[in-house]
């Protein structure tokens, strides 16, 4: 079950391990992605941090990180290839997997219909 | 709060298309379309794109009496160009000044017979019809014209819009020309804000959205958002008001130096005469302190505006800022314009930009950054 942020943001939870990405009405609004920039491995970030940076041909928007944790590992291909966020933002397009500091915060982050409703 | 944003007589045409609209300058505009930004900047590099810009002012001039030389040395008394040798049926780029010597708005003028049909900023229209009123008004009539302004642009333009009028065949870059759409005057002049070669048509408010329909069913026309423009503009190297240009930035330093004219410099015909001339003509002579630059990051990043620039890496002091910056679609690269002082502003010349904290190598480069093609024999 993936979990939402209203910062537009989605994670799967494996374990201890969430793996985050921007939702594909994210990808869309922001438009064609020209430049990604992603956390280091082992960075630790407080929920809220900015992690990764996403440039358009217009304008740059944060990631922030959804939960406290560190980073694991990071999706380079959208650094070689930003389109590849706006192709596939739910599952090619993946940003970084954190390992959280306390995993159940995962299930108190929004459902999918709790997201859906923060978009209306 | 927010007045109400003003409409442009595509305004429904826009939301036909699909557009994102925004905000700009007290108008909704189209700032994208469902093809994007990107794909909008590259359709309008390889075939012709076509702008709404209406929210652009248009302002009708004509001397109260003494006929054009009479218009043309008043007009002169606030654009330093050359208004009494231009001919008509031409085009100049000009802008007005400041008694500081900086840019109160820049402006394109095109002369059709008699009259002058200066176009100038959405932001600045106010500000600009309030000075002219104000300072011209006892030897000029002047008509702010509520009529459309549509731009068609690229290698395809041509192709496109002698479909509706095929004397824009014969016109060359900075040609003005009144011409007749399926029954619609219109004033046409070939030039833009793209780098490419392509079209500005001014035409009357009930005309625009039928005209433009018919531009947009031609062979490789496609509409193109404000996103788009802003992109391409920055390619060309072409200036924005409040951004590259503003008060306190003088023609000579903004690199628009090739716009003023021997005749209207020291020595020429008819020297000074605008405000500001002190300092516009001295910087003539003796150069700038500081001039707007081409940057070209190193990284991949875009680096925009406000966005410090400096000299080593290990500087707390910035020499200069970014003005306009963004992502080229061309080169695929970030591209920027920023101001330096006048002695490191020389391309090749290494600097650094401010960029979420760090500093990120850059170059100082010739612009525009995309060549020009416009039609000029």
């Amino acid at each position: 079950m993936l979990r939402y942020t209203a910062d537009h943001e989605w994670l799967k939870r494996e374990g201890d391990v969430v793996t985050v990405g921007i939702t594909n009405h994210a990808a869309e609004t922001l438009g064609d992605l020209v430049f990604v920039q992603l956390p280091e491995v082992g960075a630790r970030f407080n929920v809220g941090d900015g992690a990764a940076v996403v440039e358009s041909v217009k304008a740059a928007s944060d990631v922030f990180a959804p939960l406290e944790g560190e980073v694991v590992e990071v999706n380079g291909a959208i650094v070689e290839d930003p389109g590849t966020v706006n192709r596939d933002p739910q599952g090619a397009g993946w940003f970084f997997k954190l390992k959280a500091a306390d995993p159940s915060a995962f299930d108190a982050l929004l459902d999918e219909a709790a997201y859906r409703a923060t978009l209306d | 709060m927010a007045e109400a944003l003003k409409h442009t007589p595509l305004h429904s045409l826009h939301l036909a298309l699909g557009a994102r609209m925004g905000p700009f300058a007290g108008y909704d505009m189209p700032i994208q379309y469902p093809a994007g930004v990107l794909k909008e900047h590259l359709h309008t590099r390889a075939s012709a794109g076509l702008f709404d810009v209406s929210h652009m002012g248009q302002l009708w001039l004509t001397a109260k009496s003494g006929g054009y030389d009479a218009l043309a040395r008043a007009v002169e008394t606030l654009v330093p160009v050359d208004l009494l040798g231009l001919a008509p049926g031409r085009q100049r780029y000009g802008f007005l000044t400041c008694e500081s010597g900086g840019l109160f708005d820049d402006l394109m003028i095109s002369r059709y017979g008699d009259a002058l049909l200066i176009v100038c900023n959405a932001a600045r229209k106010a500000e600009d019809e309030a000075l002219l009123r104000a300072r011209l008004s006892g030897a000029c009539e002047i008509e702010t014209l509520d009529r459309a302004l549509i731009a068609l642009q690229g290698p395809r333009a041509e192709e496109a819009l002698s479909t509706l009028a095929p004397e824009v065949r014969d016109m060359r870059f900075m040609d003005a020309r009144q011409a007749t759409m399926g029954g619609t005057a219109s004033h046409v002049t070939r030039s833009g804000y793209t780098g490419e070669d392509g079209f500005e048509i001014s035409l009357p408010v009930e005309e625009a959205e039928e005209i433009a329909m018919a531009l947009l069913a031609t062979d490789g026309v496609a509409a193109i958002g404000l996103g788009a423009r802003d992109s391409l503009r920055l390619e060309a190297g072409l200036c924005l008001y409040g951004a590259d240009l503003d008060e306190a930035t003088t023609p000579v330093e903004a690199d628009l130096s090739w716009a003023i004219p021997k005749v209207r410099r020291r020595g020429g015909a008819r020297p000074g005469g605008f405000p500001g001339e002190g300092r516009i003509l001295a910087e003539l002579e003796s150069g700038p302190k500081r001039l707007r630059v081409g940057v070209r990051p190193k990284g991949r990043a875009p680096v925009r505006a406000g966005a410090a620039i400096f000299a080593a890496e290990t500087d707390a002091a910035p020499i200069g800022r970014v003005t306009s910056g963004g992502f080229s679609p061309s080169l695929d690269a970030p591209i920027s314009i920023g101001y330096l002082p006048a002695l490191l502003a020389k391309p090749g010349t290494c600097i650094f930009l401010e960029l979420r904290g760090q500093k990120a190598p850059a170059e100082v480069v010739a612009l525009p950054f995309v060549s020009h093609h416009y039609r000029r024999a």
